[in-house]
């Protein structure tokens, strides 16, 4: 439907531009551009991040299938692995603990004014990025492709409709929404 | 209760279905770091550097992805200063309670911290947008299990900070 409009780079780089800004500003507004929130969150002190990220999946899951199932979008899951998925994951969630922001978040606070974001931080995932490509022949040799995954959607993993896991998980995301709230969490 | 964190989650949900529709991407923000990193080093090495096999998987240019987190700084910029939150901050006030007010000890932490993310997002294949909100609200598998290791670590980390390390 918008195959024109995806092929044109100059629509789409103005595209990114003013969807980050959107990005950007929904992520300052909900708070988890702070170093504070964020380490509150892994602290289990403060539960912002949870409810702005699942709030953000909840309503992404329902509409992208909504029109994926129209023919509108398509989806772009990634295959992961053992070696991939789960060593990088854990990797990355050690550097989330000690910097206190993520990619994204890290770029957020940059615009709030948190200096240690753009000298320590963003320079950081710079160079890890650039030391990641360095390493990235010798990983994939030995690591990236251990135990890959057999599914790309966990729908397709159960053999289900995938308003079977949809409806299911967002009752659970609700439910845990229900009892932050009740604890006063 | 406060329903900021919800409506800017459901803000940032919406945006999701823009930009599968409108650019045919999932918002993600990591890749875009290796842009940089890529195109700093064809600046300096020049050509060879494309040889490189990261950098035929990912091409070091300015993109769609490289446009978004440009946007995110003006985005948040945007927010902060109308709601009247942006100031100058060196040390975070939890970091400057445990650890002391001491910049250069925190840019240290923030450097190796960044470091690690760069490394563990590259080597996932996604960050906390990527995979913990674009590829989670696809239902992903890896997505899944990504986020579930972010976290796990994450709070393993944090503990062992502020329940170890802080004096």
């Amino acid at each position: 439907m918008f195959e024109q409009l995806h092929a044109n780079r100059e629509a789409q780089l103005a595209l990114g531009l003013v969807m980050g800004i959107a990005f950007g500003f929904f992520l300052q507004t909900g708070g988890v551009t702070d170093y504070d929130i964020i380490i509150g969150q892994l602290l289990f002190t403060d539960f912002t991040v949870v409810k702005v990220m699942l709030s953000a999946v909840l309503v992404g899951m329902i509409g992208v299938y909504l029109m994926k199932g129209k023919g509108l979008v398509r989806l772009h899951a990634r295959t992961g692995s053992v070696g991939s998925t789960v060593v990088g994951g854990l990797i990355f969630g050690a550097g989330f603990a000690v910097l206190g922001y993520c990619p994204g978040t890290v770029a957020g606070a940059v615009g709030q004014g948190a200096l240690d974001a753009l000298f320590g931080g963003a320079l950081g995932i710079l160079l890890g990025t650039g030391i990641y490509a360095a390493i990235y022949p010798a990983l994939q040799r030995r690591i990236l492709g251990v135990g890959t995954f057999p599914s790309e959607t966990v729908p397709a993993m159960l053999r289900v409709n995938p308003w079977m896991v949809i409806v299911p998980l967002a009752v659970l995301i609700l439910a845990l929404f229900w009892v932050l709230e009740s604890l006063g969490l | 209760m406060d329903m900021t964190p919800y409506l800017a989650g459901i803000g940032i949900g919406v945006l999701s279905w823009f930009a599968f529709l409108l650019s045919d991407r999932p918002l993600g923000c990591s890749t875009a770091y290796a842009q940089t990193f890529g195109m700093i080093e064809h600046r300096i090495r020049g050509a060879a550097t494309l040889e490189k096999p990261y950098w035929q998987k990912v091409t070091p240019s300015i993109d769609w992805q490289w446009m978004l987190v440009a946007g995110v700084v003006i985005g948040s910029f945007l927010a902060a200063t109308l709601s009247g939150e942006f100031g100058l901050l060196w040390v975070p006030s939890t970091f400057s309670a445990a650890f002391g007010e001491s910049v250069p000890l925190r840019l240290i932490v923030a450097l190796i911290g960044g470091v690690l993310m760069g490394i563990g997002a590259r080597w996932a294949g996604g960050c906390t947008s990527g995979h913990g909100i674009s590829g989670a609200l696809q239902l992903a598998v890896a997505s899944w299990i990504a986020v579930i290791c972010f976290f796990i670590a994450g709070i393993a980390t944090a503990m062992v900070m502020y329940g170890v390390f802080a004096p």
